[in-house]
């Protein structure tokens, strides 16, 4: 009964203290359905899990900036490169996804709330769970080497490494049963997001309107359900061979190592599709707005992202190939990962012709969309290399991969929810960010990106492995990984700018307006922020943009769209 | 920036029908359940043969009768569904309490079976290989199977109170299509454990 008034006697806020007000505002936070309130809380837990694994990088970063440095122990080292790569993957980048996905897919199809309200307060707390328990490793228990017992298997735990015998303690316990707590998070706020999209829109708003950052949310749903699943049920059986003593991966009883190798990559490289396809959601929104145009191919870009989804299924192995594969599935594999090149080349076409000929403002989210462009494309490059199998024996494990895919996961979603956060930011608080420091981070960010990360590559080509704990002094790598650090921490100041930005904003930053950017999409035609109704009249839609329409009364969208 | 009414105008639009989104949802949890069954199912085909020591999956019966309440429950849940859709309430309490009754069969004629293997053929979970897939694919159906039952006795136990009316069919229906599943996967389960893997 939410939505019943009742009337409150003047009195009540009087007699209350300062602590009590604060208390019943904490608890809002942690009984609310609300979509919008749920989605700020996705995102503010992801950017502080971004803080403490970014963090994690600069430690591991200054640990390698000279060779022979004891900055790290070398188990703190394994502990903080395995919790940098499981907390970027699952507490940063699935929770920011679905922090955006909830807090925006209601409110760009004319719904008042998500699906499942319940079931999405469900999904955060479990979210939220399992990052807490992934983090009490550091304190709770004791590990294998009596300092605390965080995970310290590398975020993809092979077997037999994380056999009972060989991991001792339980490091490997906090990740597998953090993981399983995450995936039913996960798979609730992926079942709500398809339920949303399916049967929440409102009228008008057929599927072929959707805005593409919906679409890409229901594409990465789908591919969610059926690959956060097989990531579930390779843990279950993890913990079954670590607590009951099973077989699965235990080699002297005929189980196998490979297999974990496959149903994790069978997670683990559709993965990082339900990453960016977001990305691809956000960039596809931020571009037409700042370049005056509507995206250009509409339906080619949901087509080429539901082609992205069914061609990821088939190209884990690609993670596979030096442990000695057939040729013919060496082939099948390295021909399927090259067909990944199809349909995204003809989103970044689409993307690149939506800025031909527009009128072009370079804002903070249009830059970091610009940049997601160039470095996608780079990042897709280095990607069909690897594809092929012989350049992939040479580089396996090298830092060349790393390089590869810090410029996916980097370059391209990183830079996409920064866009994000700029473009979104004055809806979400009613408060604009400042451009200024926007452009410093921007700049920061790009230029320390491209410090550490192209670096990398030539440190994988001449034979730098991944996951060392140091290195000789004369492999001729010291300067390019004094770069390389030097570049993380040029990233972690340009994120500190953001924070700042953001601290900065709620002190004194200008109101925002309903539509600072002149947007077409739904959401900005609420109030900023949204009230928890979001709208007070259940909106009606003739095209793909909405706000133009009522805009440009003379000149309306749906005059051209069939 | 210019300025944009609160609201947006209305357009007569009478024909606009959306996918009910219990369904949409149940379905894209069958999806995803389906996906954790291949990971369980892939496991045990390709590990088929391959214990190094202990029993082989010789030493299985094939469970028929078992099998035979569990897929007649899907028929007896379908009864249950037709008979609250016209609002026939008695009915409905009979064939639900009836699809339960052959659930709970079912699951006994697990633990029975279970119980043979464990004390009389010496298998468990971590015996070999072949204990280790068995166990934990028919126990992860069998898990499936127990929180159906949760659910549809909780139904139940509304339907006993008289909460449960004409006007809750859909939901009732969404639950429904779980049960289905699981039965599905059991059909799954059967043909590759019993027939193709023994």
């Amino acid at each position: 009964m939410a939505d019943q008034t009742f009337p409150i006697p003047a009195t009540v806020d009087v007699s209350r203290s300062r602590g009590a007000a604060l208390l019943e505002w904490l608890h809002s936070w942690v009984i609310t359905v609300d979509h919008k309130k749920l989605g700020i809380l996705y995102i503010v837990y992801a950017l502080f899990f971004l803080l403490v694994a970014g963090a994690e990088a600069v430690a591991i970063r200054i640990q390698l900036a000279i060779p022979h440095n004891h900055f790290l122990s070398p188990e703190l080292y394994n502990e903080f490169f395995t919790m940098h790569g499981t907390t970027m993957v699952f507490l940063v980048g699935m929770t920011i996804i679905f922090g955006f996905g909830n807090y925006l897919v209601p409110l760009m199809i004319g719904a008042r709330d998500m699906a499942f309200p319940r079931l999405n307060a469900f999904s955060f707390w479990m979210s939220a769970f399992g990052g807490l328990l992934l983090y009490f490793s550091f304190i709770g228990g004791f590990g294998l080497y009596g300092m605390g017992s965080a995970p310290d298997v590398s975020w993809w735990a092979y077997a037999p490494l994380t056999a009972k015998a060989f991991s001792p303690g339980h490091n490997t316990d906090y990740w597998a049963f953090s993981l399983i707590v995450m995936g039913f998070g996960t798979l609730g706020a992926a079942i709500n997001t398809l339920a949303t999209a399916f049967s929440m829109r409102c009228r008008g708003m057929t599927l072929l309107r959707m805005p593409l950052f919906v679409w890409l949310m229901v594409v990465t749903s789908g591919l969610t359900l059926i690959t956060i699943t097989p990531l579930t049920a390779a843990q279950v059986m993890l913990i079954i061979d670590r607590y009951l003593g099973g077989h699965f991966f235990d080699t002297q009883a005929g189980g196998s190592a490979t297999v974990w190798m496959h149903f994790f990559w069978i997670f683990g490289h559709p993965e990082v599709y339900v990453l960016i396809l977001p990305a691809f959601g956000i960039a596809s929104e931020v571009i037409p707005v700042f370049s005056r145009k509507a995206i250009f191919g509409y339906p080619a870009m949901v087509a080429a992202s539901v082609g992205i989804a069914f061609v990821s299924l088939s190209v884990w192995a690609h993670h596979m190939f030096t442990i000695g594969m057939t040729s013919v599935s060496n082939a099948f594999f390295a021909l399927s990962t090259m067909m990944v090149g199809i349909p995204t080349g003809i989103k970044i076409f689409n993307w690149i012709a939506t800025m031909w000929g527009g009128r072009i403002r370079f804002a903070t989210p249009m830059l970091f969309c610009t940049a997601f462009l160039f470095q996608f494309l780079c990042a897709g490059l280095t990607g069909i290399m690897l594809a092929a199998a012989p350049w992939n024996w040479q580089l396996h494990n090298s830092y060349f991969v790393i390089a590869h895919f810090h410029y996916t996961l980097t370059g391209s979603f990183v830079f996409c929810f920064f866009a994000a956060i700029y473009y979104w930011f004055p809806k979400i608080t009613g408060l604009m960010l400042s451009e200024k420091f926007g452009k410093w981070h921007f700049w920061l960010f790009f230029i320390g990106f491209h410090m550490t990360f192209d670096t990398m590559h030539f440190l994988g080509i001449l034979g730098m492995p991944r996951s060392i704990y140091t290195y000789e002094p004369d492999r001729g790598w010291n300067t390019l990984n004094m770069i390389v650090s030097v570049g993380g921490i040029i990233q972690a100041v340009a994120v500190l700018i953001l924070v700042w930005n953001i601290v900065d904003a709620f002190r004194h930053g200008p109101l925002a307006g309903n539509d600072p950017w002149d947007a077409w999409t739904l959401e900005w035609s609420t109030p900023s922020p949204p009230p928890a109704y979001n709208f007070e009249t259940e909106p009606v839609v003739r095209s793909r943009r909405p706000l133009w329409d009522i805009k440009h009364p003379n000149d309306p969208d749906w005059k051209y769209e069939r | 920036m210019s300025t944009i009414p609160n609201s947006i105008p209305i357009f007569a639009d009478e024909n606009w029908r959306l996918p009910s989104r219990g369904r949409v949802g149940m379905f894209s949890l069958i999806i995803g359940e389906s996906a954790i069954f291949t990971i369980f199912v892939v496991a045990y085909i390709y590990y088929i043969g391959r214990s190094t020591y202990g029993p082989t999956p010789q030493i299985l019966d094939v469970p028929w009768f078992n099998t035979a309440c569990l897929l007649s429950s899907s028929i007896a849940i379908v009864l249950a569904e037709r008979a609250i859709e016209r609002g026939r309430l008695r009915a409905f309490a009979a064939w639900w309490g009836l699809t339960i009754l052959l659930g709970i069969i079912f699951l006994a004629g697990t633990a029975i079976e279970w119980k043979r293997l464990i004390y009389a053929d010496g298998l468990s979970i971590r015996t070999n290989l072949f204990g280790t897939t068995f166990y934990s694919l028919v126990g992860l159906h069998a898990t499936h199977v127990v929180v159906g039952l949760l659910m549809l006795s909780l139904v139940m136990i509304f339907t006993l109170l008289g909460r449960v009316e004409q006007r809750h069919t859909e939901r009732i229906q969404v639950l429904a299509l779980y049960w289905h599943f699981v039965d599905a996967v059991w059909v799954v389960v059967f043909t590759v454990v019993y027939m193709l893997g023994r």
